[in-house]
């Protein structure tokens, strides 16, 4: 098995736009915005770049496809520009494109950026998709909320838990993430809200009411990575360094195959054991100090807890009622406040978790910072639990 | 010469009923005249159902859950409200049912008798010797607001097999008249009939071609009025049948219940519905008369032979017509049947196209739900795959074909989706795992508010996946409902 990018690439720099309804602003400006502070942060010029990997994932108000919109914004001295897309795991993805050029020696230096523009769309809610020309012939006609709902239904069925048991837990999900993203300049959705109001909104699908799913909005975030020898000879000393980088995407296993339950993700599960070994993580409930998952909805962020092995099967529910993932807690989830308060500008939301990474580790997360992490886990998910990619990084200070 | 006649039945009864009380009351105060028609129920398709999914339902109750339909040799498909004018209507009947493709099959259309004349058709036709003829009789008529077709119309569909084997019925005789008498019409492209006034139906239409293709059709089958032992003559004007019947020397007394009064009026698929309400409850020697008016008139004589107790439909007129569910919210019944302009949202903007090569290229696997089971593992999966699911090795082409319309399965997951664009929300759906094997994510329907438990036991129905307005196309899959037991 091969042996990773452990300590092979370091963060230069980071940046991530204020997150929101930006009416004020198209695609461009938010990536100049992410970019900017990434530069400014990195202490590098654009000419530094050699290469760079942009997420962007909606076709009915983003920019195009291709490298070439990213390239034009930025006005980028015609380097490689690769438009990834991987679901709502771009932004993990461009990351890695960038993280692999510069671990192979291809790159010294690489730009890992994302954006999504949805709220040109002129409705609340993500814009229509299309998958393909025959899918659409017999898969249901639903939402992301619709498919997501359902693993409460079977994580309810799995495990023996009245519905309205795993609900409150369900709300519990999202009163902290509301708790925490009231600290966070950069979020959308700034205030708090309390365990009735979150268990008593309208139903979405059920049992996922409007508090249980995420916002929709704009947003950029962006990362400058390299090798630590060059970030060391430009002056950089404490350095956030990438321990793990893994992605799992399935192949019918869940969705066509007779083996899986519907009550979790096969794939989070398979990448979360290879990020472990690749990181040398031997006990990720004591190691991994904070996490940033993808909490699209509340169920999904309480199923992801049991899938990372940071919950027993079966325990994510009391665990989250307990308080584990509070701020306060043995392992803080969503500190900036999730997907829940920033909402999923879909090719950003990998690169924003990373942002918040790197701020933390760096003991730069202001009002919200944590006390001493040294480790931290993304969760970047993208498609539906029965289909789906998922990207697991682990990050940690160099030499921590 | 082989004796040709009826081998097999199956009717299809929507499971919603409008209750006629309801709509009375809504609007009488526009017209007044609905309340004396305003009892009982009407048969109403749901927001999915059209003249070619209640088709096939009606066929797969005729033929039974069984794989091999090979001795099925064509399809007759007759409704005054086909889904397509150009495009084979009885050709995505037999794709649903996955009839072999070396059959015959045609639509018939023209008047609200087309079902009969098909029957007649098919039992005239040499081909049945060798293999059977489904005739299938479907309607689904749109009717304004606030007028007594609204309320008399029913919805649904029956499928008659005609065979030279095991033959539960033989046509003792028969009788057409062709008049062009005009009591209503609806020309090509338009949604709704005009009537001419119902007394000079009654008296010109009925009195007088009723009795006259009577008396023809005892001749032809050289029988005595005494001697037929049940009457199905659909009428809308109550009371008229056994008038009618009386004065061409019949008893009264002979003339069959026409579910006026649970299901409705339902055009050109009446008679044959009620021919085969009847032919549940028939035994062996009884003789059955049959006449069906529009446009003249079709009559015939039909006797039942030893071996009508031996047939059974896979799910009976009786057991569908207890089964129904009331429906008592007249504004959800005409936003469903798109009769008021309502609100879809930016959501129905998405574009449905379909594309024709993709669907032709996948029509066994869209029209007739046919998976894959593999040759060694026996792991069955949808859709097939030319690489199967969990596939190691490497193999290619490793599966062969498995249909799932007729097996059953039971619910993993669910959930009921209020942001999915459907009239009739929320949309339920979830992935079923199926009792033999394979599973697949698919729409609910027929769901009962608070109905849905995971474990919970399906059976698959063919019904629309999504209408395509802009292109006026409709797109047809499978979709999971809940098997019988729950009423």
């Amino acid at each position: 098995m091969a042996s990773g990018i452990r300590d092979k690439v370091v963060i230069l720099g980071a940046g991530c736009s204020r997150f929101g309804e930006r009416w004020d602003c198209g695609a461009e400006d938010l990536l100049i915005e992410s970019f900017t502070e990434a530069l400014s942060d990195a202490g590098i010029e654009k000419r530094d770049i050699d290469a760079a990997w942009f997420a962007h994932h909606d076709d009915m108000t983003g920019m195009g496809k291709g490298g070439a919109p990213l390239s034009v914004a930025l006005r980028l001295p015609n380097i490689a520009v690769t438009r990834v897309e991987n679901f709502c795991a771009g932004g993990s993805e461009a990351l890695r494109g960038a993280a692999y050029a510069v671990a192979s020696g291809a790159a010294d230096i690489a730009l890992a950026i994302g954006v999504e523009k949805l709220k040109d769309v002129g409705f609340g809610g993500l814009p229509p998709r299309y998958p393909g020309s025959l899918t659409p012939l017999w898969a249901p006609s639903g939402s992301n909320a619709g498919n997501f709902a359902q693993l409460a239904s079977a994580y309810c069925a799995k495990h023996r838990i009245a519905p309205t048991e795993l609900k409150r837990a369900m709300a519990h999900v999202s009163v902290k993430s509301h708790d925490n993203g009231l600290k966070n300049p950069k979020a959308h959705l700034r205030r708090k809200i309390t365990l009735d109001q979150a268990m008593s909104a309208g139903m979405i699908a059920e049992p996922l009411g409007l508090f249980d799913c995420c916002g929709v909005s704009d947003g950029s975030a962006a990362a400058i990575v390299t090798t630590p020898q060059i970030a060391k000879s430009l002056g950089k000393t404490d350095m956030v360094s990438i321990k793990a980088m893994q992605v799992s995407v399935s192949n019918g296993f869940e969705a066509q195959g007779n083996g899986w339950d519907g009550s979790y993700f096969h794939t989070a599960r398979v990448a979360a054991k290879k990020a472990y070994n690749e990181a040398g993580i031997l006990d990720p409930a004591k190691q991994i100090d904070f996490m940033e998952v993808h909490d699209c909805f509340s169920i999904t962020e309480l199923v992801t807890m049991e899938d990372l092995f940071i919950s027993q099967e079966g325990r994510a529910y009391r665990d989250v009622l307990d308080g584990r993932f509070d701020a306060g807690g043995e392992n803080p989830c969503q500190i900036d406040g999730g997907l829940k308060c920033f909402g999923h500008p879909i090719g950003a939301s990998g690169l924003r978790m990373l942002y918040e990474m790197y701020l933390q580790l760096l003991g730069r997360a202001e009002e919200r910072q944590l006390r001493t992490p040294a480790t931290g886990l993304t969760h970047n998910l993208g498609g539906e639990p029965a289909m789906n990619v998922c990207s697991i990084n682990i990050l940690g200070l160099l030499n921590g | 010469m082989p004796v040709v006649g009826i081998t097999g039945f199956g009717v299809y009864v929507p499971r919603r009923r409008l209750c006629r009380k309801t709509v009375a009351e809504a609007q009488s105060w526009l017209a007044p005249g609905l309340r004396s028609i305003g009892t009982g129920e009407r048969t109403i398709a749901g927001w999915d159902e059209d003249t070619i999914t209640m088709a096939v339902e009606a066929c797969r109750n005729c033929l039974g859950p069984g794989d091999d339909r090979s001795r099925v040799g064509a399809v007759l498909f007759a409704s005054t409200t086909p889904v397509f004018i150009d495009r084979l209507n009885a050709g995505v009947v037999a794709a649903a049912l996955t009839l072999d493709e070396a059959i015959s099959a045609g639509d018939l259309s023209g008047s609200r008798r087309a079902g009969a004349s098909a029957l007649l058709q098919a039992l005239d036709s040499g081909s049945v010797a060798r293999r059977s003829t489904l005739v299938v009789a479907s309607e689904r008529r749109k009717a304004r607001a606030a007028s007594s077709q609204e309320l008399t119309y029913g919805d649904g569909a029956v499928c008659i097999e005609v065979g030279a084997q095991n033959v539960i019925a033989r046509m003792l005789g028969r009788h057409t008249l062709t008049v062009d008498f005009v009591d209503r019409f609806r020309s090509a492209g338009a949604e709704y009939e005009y009537h001419w006034e119902e007394r000079w139906a009654r008296e010109e239409g009925y009195g007088v071609f009723v009795p006259k293709v009577i008396q023809a059709v005892l001749r032809d089958a050289q029988l005595s009025p005494e001697q037929i032992d049940k009457i199905i003559l659909p009428c809308p004007f109550k009371g008229l049948a056994a008038t009618l019947v009386q004065q061409a020397g019949l008893s009264r007394e002979r003339v069959m219940d026409d579910h006026a009064g649970t299901c409705g009026d339902l055009g050109a698929a009446n008679a044959l519905f009620q021919l085969a309400a009847q032919l549940e409850l028939a035994k062996p020697g009884e003789r059955i008369l049959v006449v069906d008016f529009g446009q003249g008139c079709e009559a015939f004589v039909l006797e039942m032979t030893a071996d009508v107790v031996r047939f059974q439909p896979a799910r009976s007129f009786a057991d569908q017509l207890t089964q129904g569910v009331t429906e008592r919210n007249y504004l959800r019944y005409l936003t469903a049947r798109d009769l008021v302009d309502w609100e879809k949202g930016p959501k129905a903007e998405k574009d449905t196209r379909t594309s024709l090569s993709v669907l032709y290229r996948n029509r066994d696997m869209i029209l007739g739900f046919v998976g894959g089971r593999h040759r060694q593992t026996g792991e069955v999966q949808f859709p097939a795959t030319r690489i199967a699911v969990g596939d190691e090795r490497g193999e290619v082409d490793t599966l062969d074909p498995y249909r799932l319309a007729d097996r059953t399965g039971t619910v993993l997951s669910w959930s009921a989706d209020r942001m999915a664009l459907t009239p009739d929300p929320p949309n339920y759906y979830g992935m079923i795992t199926f009792a033999e094997g394979g599973r697949l994510m698919m729409d609910f329907t027929d769901i009962l508010d608070g109905e849905v438990k995971p474990g919970m036991e399906m059976r698959m129905v063919f019904r629309i996946k999504e209408i395509d307005a802009a292109r006026d196309y409709t797109r047809y899959f499978w979709k999971a409902t809940p098997v019988d037991e729950r009423y």
